[in-house]
């Protein structure tokens, strides 16, 4: 059987053409991209203002309870609603495009809504006392703050709409699922195995790169890479910067990540 | 990084196992297999299966109630899936009486079907089958595999035969079940008989391709000719000059292993009580009156005097 695998994988006929590997991947990734942006635009500044205001928490719970509803079958209840609607093929598209949004909405807005809300308040005040206004502080602190939360929100959304995306093809679109669903109705396992291989591996690969992008973005202060050491400290700006503020304030925690963030 | 590493290539390995475990058998098949072999050796249960279609579970339900009536242990697998599906669970001895239906199931066997007449299909298809598989009596009944267009799509393009979607191709688009793809009797036959190439085609089941069909996602679709949702949408059946879809009859194939006189007498009488009529009325009133198919197989059985 692993050999039937390796040889579906491995046959040219396999790599070409719209059934073919390339345009399947590709396919699945429109399909996810889309669903991951459009869910994006959504989780987090709505994460972002229910951390920052500590208000309509009730968002994040009612969000993450949508984690409940079974993607197939609202898929199938969306498509028999639209169906009559659109005369085209959008008329699955749309359907599978929201169940994904519905499915990376919860993780991308609790990762948001948790980083924000769980920014140290003398980092906040500490900006504050620089004289940064509201936005500042979101744009300047609070968001670099909450962003290996946020992305790590981003990363389990991503894995879950890659995995997730395979049901598209039961309302006849293309990505890997379609490898999944015409492999058994034909009854033809190396064709599963493989879609289910490939839908597996997509995900990996693109958690890796999300990862990497996780490393490069986060600032230094926050990963623990950034070690406070004499030698990096950089003396005036800190006394300047003691000079100005509330002495009260900025504890020894809150000063480390203003150094890192500024 | 290196954490990262690691784990992508625990879940890798975790991939392979879990592809691995299905090396001896296949996991697509039905379960039950184990059960039938020992059945087999009792030589007194029988099971029997159906397609993924409503028509197939009610002819499912009838065999198995006949079959019972006569005093045989019956189980059913009801909704089975695709020919290529089914009839793999026969061989393997998971099933052992499934409908079928001569024409297309010699095409799937042969990859033609020699002509219109339901003696000649039946007759080629006996010849075909697989020594541990027979049929039994063909009834009367024909429920073909037909391409089917909306009245709008029918004047539109003033079309006739499946031979007159060919000048039209570019703005076709076809619904079928998925398998539809790769069969003779499907877009291989249609391009090999007719040149005919959808622009595109929309793998759907069941009650979505009449949809798609209805809703303007597709302009052709395949339906059963019993299908009652033709005669209710106003849908126009597409002549076949070529005979693509053939002559299908529909007829009980099983295990040769498994046939006794008495199974034999059941089944033989059921299929001289089916014909088209009937069998569109019986699927009518699974699809359109949404009742269960096994009480519509008992409704038939007892007004015919089989159950």
């Amino acid at each position: 059987m692993l050999n039937s695998i390796g040889g579906w994988l491995t046959d040219p006929a396999h790599w070409t053409g719209p059934n073919g590997i390339p345009q399947r991947v590709l396919e699945h990734l429109i399909y996810s991209g889309i669903s991951l942006v459009i869910a994006a635009l959504i989780a987090i500044p709505l994460g972002v203002i229910v951390g920052h205001s500590g208000r309509a928490k009730w968002t994040v719970s009612l969000a993450n309870s949508l984690r409940a509803v079974p993607s197939l079958g609202l898929l199938f209840a969306v498509a028999l609603w639209l169906g009559p609607k659109i005369a085209s093929s959008l008329a699955y598209v749309i359907p599978s495009v929201i169940v994904l949004v519905l499915l990376a909405v919860p993780p991308i807005l609790s990762g948001t809504y948790a980083g924000i809300q769980g920014v140290d308040p003398a980092a906040r005040d500490a900006a504050k006392g620089m004289g940064m206004r509201g936005g500042e502080v979101l744009r300047k602190v609070e968001l670099p703050c909450a962003l290996p939360l946020l992305l790590s929100g981003v990363r389990s959304a991503t894995l879950q709409v890659i995995a997730t995306a395979t049901i598209a093809a039961s309302i006849s679109l293309g990505g890997l699922g379609r490898y999944l669903i015409d492999g058994l109705s034909v009854s033809d396992y190396a064709e599963m195995a493989s879609g289910a291989i490939l839908v597996a591996a997509l995900a990996l690969v693109m958690d890796g790169i999300l990862s990497i992008v996780q490393r490069t973005a986060v600032s230094p202060g926050l990963t623990g890479k950034f070690r406070n050491t004499g030698d990096n400290r950089p003396v005036v700006t800190t006394t300047a910067r003691g000079d100005a503020s509330d002495p009260a304030s900025p504890t020894d925690r809150a000063d480390d990540q203003r150094e890192a963030l500024v | 990084m290196k954490r990262t590493i690691l784990m992508t290539g625990a879940a890798a390995v975790a991939a392979l196992a879990l592809a691995a475990c299905g090396a001896n058998n296949n996991p697509t098949a039905p379960a039950g297999g184990g059960g039938g072999s020992t059945a087999s050796a009792a030589g007194g249960s029988i099971t029997v299966g159906s397609a993924d279609f409503s028509e197939s579970q009610v002819l499912g339900e009838i065999y198995a109630g006949a079959i019972k009536a006569k005093g045989i242990t019956v189980t059913t697998k009801p909704n089975i899936g695709s020919r290529d599906v089914y009839i793999k669970a026969l061989q393997d001895g998971s099933i052992d009486i499934v409908p079928e239906y001569t024409g297309s199931l010699l095409t799937f066997l042969k990859g033609t079907a020699p002509s219109q007449d339901p003696d000649a299909v039946y007759t080629a298809l006996k010849a075909t089958l697989p020594p541990t598989l027979v049929v039994l009596d063909k009834s009367t009944a024909q429920d073909k595999n037909s391409i089917v267009v909306t009245k709008d799509t029918q004047s539109k393009y003033s079309l006739k035969s499946i031979a007159d979607l060919t000048a039209h191709q570019a703005d076709i688009t076809v619904a079928a079940p998925p398998e539809f793809q790769t069969r003779q009797q499907g877009l291989v036959g249609l391009k090999s008989e007719y040149g005919f190439t959808p622009a595109n085609f929309l793998p759907l089941k069941g009650a979505a391709v009449v949809n798609a069909l209805t809703n303007g996602q597709a302009q052709a679709a395949n339906i059963f000719s019993t299908d009652p949702s033709i005669s209710a949408n106003g849908f126009v059946t597409l002549e076949d000059p070529k005979l693509l879809f053939g002559s299908d009859n529909v007829v009980p194939l099983m295990r040769k292993d498994k046939v006794n006189d008495t199974i034999t007498a059941a089944l033989n009488a059921v299929s001289a009580k089916i014909d088209t009529a009937t069998l569109t009325d019986l699927v009518k009133q699974v699809d359109v009156d949404k009742k269960d198919a096994s009480a519509v197989a008992k409704d038939f059985l007892s007004k015919n005097g089989l159950g």
